[in-house]
């Protein structure tokens, strides 16, 4: 262990802490940032929601007038902007990944605590800041979530709001870079003994590669911000051609940070749906070093294509993005095989988180099968920028973030509060969700098919697009009467509680081995580590000999090292060290 | 210590062969040099890893059969409740605005700044190992 000592006397316990708000404030415990992230990242979600809910409101009828214009430029803008940049990525890496990992890893916090808390407020004030642009006279940014120059140029979109949204944009970059050295750091140097990488849980692997990608793309990012305020304030031309500039340079900056973005949106979630869905197949995970080399293969080919964005620019190399995108359909595709692999022949409990994980499944393979469509540069061209796109990113976002992110709070919502969320209302909201997913995003498959634009607040009564658009819209609002079922049951948790029990689910990791919610510094007492599934060997020992792949001697070699110490549960110091299914690969 | 290099080590090893293929190809020079930067970034962490992962005995979390005694001791520093981050936050918002604003915020952002790198030196005087 080689975490610099910067401390020498012993520090109170949490319960000696601040109280209240104050606790929000100051506190650097992993779980309480975690929380924090998470409930502000959720608020984003539904703020987002609600500018979706307008912007389909008014699109329900041609030549609508329910928002302005302009309004509509900066609805659609910030929509984007909260969804990609404030909910989906932050939820996961900074929400769930920053309670979940230490947990997952045996950890007593993150690496760096206090790095963690600035994490968290730089995303929150940078999150504000960002809001905070429609209270400006000139509105809101409004040059869509891309920003693509010349259209952000001082000229064509002047005001304070758009460089509001520059420096959020900057703010929360640097929160999530610290984020990724945290959660690297963590996994790193702060494992469980025995705890070996290919013993991870798979969403701790995937938060590491995620972490790495954040690395990658974050600061790329930061950089093209700043050539973007220096171009706005200080005339420095880089995007400009009047002075020389190169516009489409910024599209290549943007997509280096944009398409890797798309898999640090999704690859924590493909995270969560593995363990979700080994937990309620009663099975281990099929395939697990296929599954963690393939999440390595979709994030070092994410980094590749990021020019697949930019093929009707005629400025980039086709074959060579169009091939790398290809490629990516291979990782991805392996995982699905490995996802249908844990749940062949599983014992398979529909519980809520389940339902969502399958939600997932589906709907992301659609995003997918309509992602190697636009990989093709002569279809590219016939559907760019048209609503056939934005239905396709919509699938993959939506799949992971909120199938994919739902599943994920449904099922760690009982370790993170100690309370059990209904699971008839949540079946309820998957259902609306479900539903009004395919009602919401296939009828724009066929609007971009049609021809109609994105980013276009009014059409013709002419156009022939009046009742795909009407079908979409009436979608989005049973997404909203799903989300609104959702803040239903978090409500009702807490006005009728039903305790959670530490491991409701009977899962296999480690987080489950600790109380519900965990208490300060996380472990009373950790199973001891022998498969990718500590808790589920300790839990159920007839399984261990069933299946294991390992000769005999080396089970006894593994029983060999019970023991006891301060560290052992004084009921369970018995049981520890069983092999699970899998065996140690 | 070596799986970690080693999934470093891929990151700079994938894009270096990228970083090559792109570059023969298209002779475009924004997208290789951030193929190269990445490239970088795999190899420079990865390379700092496995130098140490060769002088270095396997720690618990590298060994398939450490016993949970083997992890006791200190594991590392962890602060309790601090107000810094906090406070660091409000001032790089500050300064964030003073881009937007005026150079003014940024003279409030920097002295709160200041303040709360104080405070989070005086506070690493205190407190404890776990």
């Amino acid at each position: 262990m080689t975490i610099a000592v910067e401390r020498t006397l012993p520090i109170p316990a949490e319960e000696h802490g601040p109280t209240g708000l104050l606790k929000w404030i100051t506190s650097t415990d992993h779980k309480v940032i975690g929380k924090s992230y998470t409930i502000t990242a959720f608020v984003f979600f539904c703020l987002a929601g609600l500018m979706a809910m307008l912007m389909r409101t008014q699109l329900a009828s041609p030549d609508n007038n329910i928002v302005s214009l302009h309004l509509y430029n900066e609805l659609f803008t910030m929509h984007g902007s909260l969804m990609l940049y404030l909910f989906a990525g932050p939820f996961a890496f900074g929400g769930l990944a920053n309670y979940i990992v230490p947990l997952q890893i045996g950890a007593p916090d993150m690496a760096f605590p206090r790095l963690n808390a600035l994490s968290y407020w730089l995303y929150a004030f940078g999150g504000l800041i960002m809001i905070s642009g429609f209270l400006t006279t000139g509105g809101a940014a409004d040059f869509g979530w891309v920003s693509y120059a010349p259209l952000s140029s001082a000229t064509n979109t002047p005001g304070a709001g758009p460089d509001m949204w520059i420096v959020a944009l900057v703010l929360t970059g640097f929160s999530a870079i610290f984020t990724g050295v945290n959660i690297c750091a963590t996994v790193f140097y702060l494992r469980a003994p025995g705890l070996t990488m290919f013993r991870l849980p798979i969403f701790t692997w995937n938060m590491l590669v995620t972490g790495i990608l954040i690395l990658i793309a974050f600061p790329v990012l930061t950089a093209a911000l700043v050539m973007l305020w220096c171009d706005r304030h200080i005339g420095s031309h880089i995007f400009s051609v009047a002075g020389g500039g190169v516009p489409v340079l910024w599209q290549n900056l943007f997509w280096f940070f944009g398409h890797p973005e798309v898999y640090i949106l999704a690859l924590p979630y493909f995270g969560m749906v593995t363990d979700i869905l080994a937990v309620f197949s009663r099975k281990p995970v099929f395939g697990y070093r296929g599954m963690v080399f393939a999440t390595m293969s979709i994030a070092a080919l994410s980094t590749s294509v990021w020019a697949h964005h930019m093929f009707t620019t005629g400025t980039v190399l086709l074959p060579f993005f169009s091939l790398m995108s290809y490629l990516i359909a291979v990782p991805t595709g392996i995982k699905f095989f490995n996802w249908i692999g844990t749940l062949w022949r599983g014992s398979i409990v529909f519980e809520t988180p389940m339902l969502f994980a399958v939600g997932f499944l589906i709907v992301f393979l659609f995003g997918g099968v309509t992602g190697i469509i636009l990989a093709s540069p002569p279809l590219d061209f016939a559907t760019h920028d048209t609503y056939f796109v934005v239905a396709h990113f919509h699938e993959v976002l939506f799949g992971s973030a909120v199938f994919g992110g739902f599943a994920g709070l449904y099922y760690w919502y009982p370790k993170m509060t100690g309370r059990m969320l209904r699971n008839d209302l949540g079946k309820a909201s998957f259902w609306f969700m479900f539903v009004g997913f395919w009602l919401t995003f296939v009828p724009q498959y066929w609007l971009g098919l049609a021809g109609m634009p994105r980013r276009i607040a009014e059409y013709s009564p002419l156009s022939g697009w009046t009742l795909l658009n009407r079908i979409s819209t009436s979608g989005a609002y049973l997404l909203f009467i799903a989300v609104f079922l959702m803040l239903v049951n978090f409500l009702l948790s807490f006005l009728k509680p039903v305790p959670a029990g530490d491991n409701p689910w009977d899962a296999h990791t480690l987080e489950w081995a600790t109380s519900s919610p965990p208490p300060h510094h996380n472990f009373y007492w950790i199973p001891p580590v022998r498969s990718e599934r500590p808790l589920w060997d300790h839990n159920h020992p007839e399984h261990t000999t069933i299946h294991s792949h390992m000769p005999a001697n080396s089970v006894r070699a593994a029983t060999s090292t019970v023991h006891s110490g301060p560290g052992v549960h004084p009921d369970h110091g018995s049981r520890s060290d069983f092999r699970g299914e899998d065996g140690d690969e | 210590m070596k799986v970690e290099a080693y999934v470093l080590i891929f990151v700079g090893a994938f894009f270096a062969v990228v970083c090559g293929i792109y570059w023969f190809l298209s002779y475009e020079t924004s997208g290789t040099l951030m193929l190269l930067g990445t490239c970088f970034l795999g190899f420079v962490p990865g390379g700092y890893y496995y130098w140490w992962s060769r002088r270095m005995k396997p720690r618990p979390e590298d060994d398939p059969q450490a016993k949970r005694e083997d992890g006791e001791g200190v594991v590392g520093a962890f602060p309790g409740s601090s107000v810094w981050p906090f406070v660091l936050g409000v001032s790089a918002a500050s300064v964030g605005l003073s881009l937007v604003f005026g150079f003014w915020t940024a003279i409030v952002g920097f002295v709160v700044a200041a303040s709360a790198v104080m405070g989070v030196i005086r506070e690493s005087r205190r407190g404890g190992l776990i």
